[in-house]
């Protein structure tokens, strides 16, 4: 159990006791936290003696009251912000003009409490100005220790789970409200999206297991002499009833004899990001072409397709975690943008490149090259 | 309400179905809409048209697409309101980072939502901005 120090600065008595017989026993859990968090109350009647306790005491968060008898509300923020004051701030006002609103923001106000308050208001607001406060000192403290870039996949990654689960609900209640229709009929459009948006999540969650693979390193791997033609026909395989419900013809070619010594399942993942984007980001009647050669020592995987394509600056971005191109092309297809970076590093285990050519509505062309030692 | 007062709003996100369910919400509550997925399309948008309201996605292509997308449709339609709606800070704890004091100046969003609002809050919202 750790303890917060929570300032409540109003002139009213009333608000200021009755938000400490609130807060007084209250706590705040959180399934990231090790602990919950309990809050130590203290209070001010002004501006001026807020701020003395803003610098004896280090504050964790301040519930504030913009109309004070001194210096107000936004001078108080004001004095926060040029200290650099590591607090989390709750305007408590009875009427927040626009104006107070937006400086407000800018000075780095989490939030609005309207009074008067009900408890279950005041206790959500303090709940999440805390997770909050929680979440950016971890983020700190973690870009410090060079953890930031897990904790920022986290936090992006929840993202992308809530996304889909958000749709879905969005259109269960437009069908348990009956918004547009009374046949099931007239939902069939929801009904398909929510199923687009589950075969979404359904992906995600295979990355994330590809992901964990690449993570736990080498542990599970079964390095052996494999025949490369022949995983790359078994992928095609797996691929054609997808190419077919949009007529995408799939044909490879390319030197018989690759072998590469490797983990199959790692190199059945890096095949099949790479055919499935050049499916899922191709036209009606497109065509796939893979093809598998080798020069010198490095083996060649080249996947082209006839889609849409994209511009130079996105195929700088394309290799991070969560990148997608977002246009009315690709709008409607589903992925999780970890596709092409779990392949990055799958190829990256083997100390092998991949690179990408493209032109917006002619195609794609991914190379991926392997030393084959 | 009379077509001709119908108040336009310009609704962007990124996330497609939310369009469509926030599209059908405000079009129950009498607004036309225009909409655009994703902060590029919005900027060509923006261009082109003139609603009375704009609704932005904070994070789109970027973390602060909401913004950006602000400070271009201020600089160009001073006087129509802007609202950032957004699930951040609530849900994933991701702090918008704007670098320097210079680019929170471009903070002119005239309210901050958060995103899934019941309709009525939505509306209140939205007349609160309009001064319906
Ligand atoms: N063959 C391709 N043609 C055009 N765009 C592609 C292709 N492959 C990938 N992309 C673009 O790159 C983005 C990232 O791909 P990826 O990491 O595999 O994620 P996703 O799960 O979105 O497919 C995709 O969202 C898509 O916009």
């Amino acid at each position: 159990m750790s303890t917060l120090k929570l300032l409540i600065v109003d002139d009213e008595p009333g608000i200021r006791s009755g938000a400490e017989r609130v807060l007084r026993n209250f706590s705040v859990g959180y399934p990231f936290m090790e602990e919950d968090f309990t809050f130590e109350i203290l209070t001010a009647e002004t501006g001026e003696k807020a701020i003395e306790l803003i610098e004896s005491k280090s504050i964790d968060i301040i519930l504030l009251d913009n109309k004070l008898p001194g210096i107000d509300g936004i001078e108080v923020l004001e004095y926060i912000q040029k200290n650099e004051y590591d607090v989390g701030v709750m305007m408590i006002t009875a009427y927040a003009s626009l104006d107070l609103a937006i400086k407000a923001t800018n000075y780095g106000v989490y939030n609005f409490v309207a009074k008067p308050f009900k408890p279950e208001e005041l206790k959500t607001s303090v709940e999440n100005i805390t997770k909050n406060l929680y979440l950016k000192r971890m983020t700190q403290s973690m870009d410090e220790s060079g953890e930031g870039n897990r904790f920022q996949f986290l936090s992006v990654l929840s993202h992308e789970l809530k996304s889909p689960i958000n749709a879905i609900e969005g259109y269960l209640k437009m069908m348990k409200d009956k918004q547009v229709g009374v046949t099931i009929d007239d939902y069939k459009e929801m009904i398909e999206r929510s199923m687009e948006r589950i075969k979404g999540m359904r992906s995600l969650i295979s990355d994330l297991l590809d992901l964990n693979r690449i993570e736990t390193g080498h542990k599970n791997r079964n390095i052996q002499k494999l025949d490369i033609t022949e995983i790359a026909k078994t992928v095609i395989d797996s691929f054609e009833p997808m190419a077919l419900q949009r007529n995408i013809e799939i044909s490879m070619d390319g030197d018989d004899d690759i072998y590469l010594n490797a983990d199959k399942n790692e190199i059945e993942i890096i095949l099949n990001n790479l055919v499935s984007n050049a499916i899922k980001y191709n036209r009606e009647n497109g065509k796939v072409y893979i093809s598998l050669k080798k020069k010198d020592t490095n083996i060649y995987i080249t996947v082209e397709d006839t889609g849409i394509g994209m511009s130079k600056e996105d195929t700088e971005l394309l290799f991070q975690d969560f990148v997608r191109i977002k246009n009315t092309q690709t709008q409607s297809v589903p992925g999780s943008g970890l596709g092409l970076s779990i392949t990055k590093k799958m190829v990256e285990l083997y100390k092998g490149k991949i690179e990408v050519e493209s032109t917006p509505d002619v195609g794609s062309r991914f190379i991926v090259s392997i030393p084959a030692v | 309400m009379d077509t001709k007062d119908k108040k336009t709003i310009f609704l962007v996100d990124d996330d497609v179905d939310y369009i469509f369910q926030m599209t059908k919400t405000l079009e129950s509550m009498g607004f036309e809409v225009i909409s655009a997925c994703g902060q590029k399309e919005a900027e060509k948008k923006i261009d082109e048209i003139k609603p009375d309201l704009a609704i932005f996605d904070l994070m789109m292509e970027n973390k602060d697409s909401g913004f950006i997308l602000s400070h271009r449709m201020k600089r160009k339609h001073p006087d129509i309101p802007i609202i950032i709606a957004t699930a951040l800070t609530a849900e994933t704890g991701m702090i918008f980072s704007l670098e320097d004091k210079d680019d929170k100046k471009w903070i002119k969003a005239d309210a901050y939502l958060e995103k899934g609002l019941r309709p009525d809050q939505l509306y209140r919202e939205i007349s609160k901005v309009l001064k319906l």
